[in-house]
């Protein structure tokens, strides 16, 4: 039993506003396959019921005005990013059914990464990608789908391998991919293909209703206006031309449903949570800056990569956060950034920080022989120069400067820990200024979730490094910077 | 209370305190922290984190996210920020509001990851086609990478527009002690979204207007909207302008630098006040250009072949000779650099006044 329906779907408009004087047609060509596929998705959405959480993402192409046509939420995306802009809006609104509807140009060359990572990445969304083997919109360009031999504007002479390259199966393509759910290719040719197309349409859909992932339907259709043939010469032409080189298949049909994004299947929280961050303890013990008793830091503090320079002045900023300070902490930049060191720079203050940058600093800690190369004439008059002696042997004279050499490594050694020197090097200054208070740099650690084990390693290459230099004392302790 | 956090790091709990639920982002120095951060932290706050093919693919899904009504953004330097001019155009023509961080770096091309300004021109005087901006913020803290990323949302949202939080590599890696909001101004509705609802089923979000009168008459209402920004977002700061012969203008990263600077030298004897651009779109050209009736005259300091000085001297129109000290490349004048600048003006302008 069969009836022929005249009706329109209910999810077109009653009226066609885009081509002004009429308001029954659209304005594709005679012969063009749009129509026929905007009934099939306009009438598959009427009947599964879901005109309200349709979304269209329209492309650039012949099919750019379907927002005229399709009476569901439309967007209109520029050229080949359909797929891009739907993976915001589905991941954004997961009870959305949210489509795009591309050409081959759009979707095959302009927008060809845009649609291998949303397959890739299963986004549970429909793809509809109608295949002319032509861009249509702009006058009959070569497309990367266009068949070989083929005249169009711009391959004059007829699509070779050569100089083109051969036409893009996209299906195919998207196969060699684990993400996608659903591919089919169908052709808009005769009664029984367009039935066929119908079938795949509706399952396209059907899937992303029931959360089964990624689909995507490739339709055959003809181009008569830019193919320069009449609009019943066409379908044949689609048959001969193009199905030879665009087998109708389906290439994948599975249930992707247990890939879905987490965040698609539980969808997304509209309340603020904002995560708490990490407990602060408040230092009970004040070091000399807060205790008034020195003038604020400025350090630089400059070795190898891997030696611990940056961690050494991290533990001094963050000890001084806990004493209620000022504090920046910036690692090297600029220039600074070549020639075998690692450095940073660290302020500590009572007032407010002007700049983080340090050109002259009153303590300079270095880890090895290029960095005091490199740092020591910026060392303030009547700064400190805290060296780790094990690798740093050759100290220039530097006048009003005082020096401390500290034999990092052989000390960590001593310990059975020869990853502690950075820490050995910390106690050995933290011993000379007493600037932030043991506790605080301790407390850090245990903010930031230290394991107790490596807590108490710490602990022990601290006091080693204090005891190295146990009696020295700030010659200058109210330097400024 | 306070917490030390890394600037980048500070970008990804503003945004969240501002109710932000969708990132989309590709990896880039010096940028990469936010995302990384936002991807461990969108999740767990009710939001998703989509690592993006690109910065095409990035500021593509941020179009769709803002398109369905939800708090969207990005982040990136220079070069991911050039993929994504074209998005931010599209965006612009849509009416769509949505946050792009750049974190910049030096250029043109590849260039290095060194602390640079380069971009200004493209962030500030709308860098993708035709007729738009995007209002500008820079902060030049920590805080203030928080601060302004969730007032960026606020603006955006109000002018369904994007913005723009333009930083630089010292801004985004470097630490200090931050206070992250615990509530935010509400959002607004938005009616005019697509929420895949019949309330919304009517909306249409598009870009294009074939009509040339029509078209036109977006531009003007975009216009609308840039003069309204120039009356009531404006943003700026100023440090020693009560007497002052100098004044230095710069932002982000240099006004840090600059201050300490003007610290420098008013312990020398010299009178030199600083204003900081916070806003560099819309630019605080009114403020400047009444200052600049009071100055003899004015330092421009920027990391750039010369860009915000452009708009330094349009501010001015001439009433001031306006000076620039730049460097490039990731090159950075020293504060005591700057104090050397200011005495040879100083030698010449203000020696002059008698």
């Amino acid at each position: 039993m069969w009836e022929i329906k005249h009706s329109k779907p209910a999810t077109f408009y009653d009226r066609f506003e885009r081509k002004s004087g009429d308001t029954e047609i659209t304005h594709y060509c005679p012969g063009c396959g749009h129509g026929v596929l905007h009934k099939l998705v306009a009438e598959a959405i009427d009947d599964f019921g879901i005109q309200d959480r349709a979304i269209l993402v329209g492309c650039v192409g012949c099919s750019i005005f379907m927002y005229y046509y399709m009476d569901v939420g439309n967007i209109s995306s520029s050229h080949g990013r359909a797929p891009a802009v739907a993976t915001g809006v589905k991941r954004a609104r997961p009870e959305a059914i949210v489509f795009c509807y591309q050409g081959d140009g759009d979707l095959a060359a302009i927008g060809g990464n845009e649609i291998l990572h949303a397959a890739n990445r299963g986004e549970p969304i429909t793809v509809f990608f109608v295949n002319n083997g032509i861009y249509g919109m702009t006058g009959g360009q070569m497309a990367p789908t266009t068949p070989l031999g083929q005249k169009t504007t711009t391959s004059p002479r007829g699509r070779t391998a050569q100089v083109e390259g051969p036409p893009i199966r996209m299906c195919e393509l998207l196969s060699t991919l684990d993400g996608p759910a659903y591919i089919e290719r169908v052709a808009l040719t005769d009664a029984k293909h367009h039935m066929r197309a119908r079938k795949a349409v509706r399952k396209a859909l059907k899937n992303q209703m029931e959360g089964r992932g990624f689909s995507f339907i490739e339709v055959l259709s003809a181009c008569p206006s830019n193919w320069k043939v009449s609009p019943k010469d066409a379908i044949q032409w689609v048959e001969k031309n193009m199905v030879p080189i665009f087998p109708l298949q389906v290439f994948r049909d599975e249930d992707k449903h247990g890939a879905t994004p987490l965040c698609l299947r539980h969808g997304t929280s509209p309340e603020r949570k904002i995560p708490a961050g990490p407990k602060i303890q408040e230092s009970a013990v004040r070091g000399a800056i807060a205790g008034g008793e020195l003038g604020e830091v400025s350090m630089k503090l400059a070795g190898f990569g891997g030696q611990g320079v940056l961690f050494s002045g991290l533990a001094l900023a963050e000890a001084a956060l806990r004493e209620g300070l000022q504090v920046s902490w910036i690692p090297s930049y600029g220039p600074e950034m070549r020639g075998g060191t690692a450095n940073c720079h660290v302020r500590i203050s009572k007032s407010p920080i002007a700049s983080p940058l340090i050109n002259r600093p009153s303590s300079l800690m270095v880890f090895n022989q290029p960095s005091l190369e490199k740092f020591a004439d910026q060392v303030l008059p009547g700064g400190l120069l805290l060296a780790n002696s094990s690798m740093v042997t050759d100290i220039p004279d530097l006048p009003d400067i005082q020096i401390v050499r500290v034999p990092a490594y052989e000390a960590a050694r001593d310990l059975g820990n020869v990853k502690a020197a950075n820490m050995i090097m910390l106690g050995a200054y933290l011993e000379i200024t007493r600037a932030v208070a043991q506790e605080a740099i301790l407390a850090a650690f245990t903010d930031n979730g230290m394991r107790p084990n490596l807590l108490k390693a710490n602990v022990a290459a601290l006091e080693a490094g204090r005891r190295i230099v146990s009696g020295t004392r700030l010659q200058n302790p109210q330097l400024r910077l | 209370m306070r917490q030390l956090l890394k600037g980048n790091h500070a970008v990804v709990r503003g945004a969240i305190a501002a109710g932000c639920k969708a990132y989309f982002g590709y990896p880039i120095t010096p940028a990469s922290e936010i995302a990384e951060s936002a991807s461990m932290l969108f999740p767990e706050s009710g939001g998703v984190f989509i690592p993006a093919e690109s910065e095409i693919g990035s500021i593509q899904m941020l179009f769709g996210a803002a398109s369905a009504g939800v708090r969207a953004m990005t982040a990136s330097s220079g070069p991911g920020i050039s993929l994504m001019q074209e998005g931010i155009s599209y965006m612009a023509g849509a009416e769509l509001p949505g946050l792009i961080v750049n974190i910049m770096r030096a250029g043109p091309g590849l260039g290095n990851l060194g602390v640079e300004q380069g971009d200004y021109f493209q962030a500030v005087k709308g860098g993708g086609h035709g007729n738009y901006r995007t209002p500008v913020f820079a902060p030049n803290s920590v805080q203030e990478m928080c601060d302004l990323t969730m007032h960026a949302f606020d603006v955006a949202d109000r002018y369904r527009n994007p913005v723009v939080v333009m930083a630089d590599g010292a801004l985004g890696q470097m630490m200090e002690p931050v206070e992250i909001p615990q509530t935010a101004p509400e959002e607004p509705d938005k009616p005019w979204a697509i929420r895949g609802d019949a309330a919304t089923r009517k909306n249409l979000i598009t870009s294009i207007f074939l009509e040339h009168h029509v078209q036109e008459a977006l531009i003007t209402k975009l216009e609308d909207k840039y003069r309204e920004m120039e009356e009531k977002e404006v943003k700026w700061e100023e440090f020693q302008t009560e007497d002052f012969d100098i004044i230095i203008i710069a932002y982000g990263i240099c006004s840090r630098i600059a201050r300490e600077a003007v610290e420098m030298a008013r312990a020398e004897g010299m009178r030199i006040g600083l204003l900081r651009p916070i806003s560099l779109f819309p630019f605080p050209s009114k403020r400047i250009r009444q200052l600049a009736g009071k100055a003899y005259s004015i330092l421009v300091f920027e990391l750039s072949s010369g860009k915000m000085v452009e708009d330094v001297r349009l501010a001015v129109n001439g009433i001031t000779p306006v000076e620039l000290l730049r460097r490039t490349g990731g090159m950075m004048p020293t504060s005591e650099e700057i104090v050397t600048v200011l005495k040879t003006m100083e030698r010449e302008c203000v020696g002059n006044k008698a």
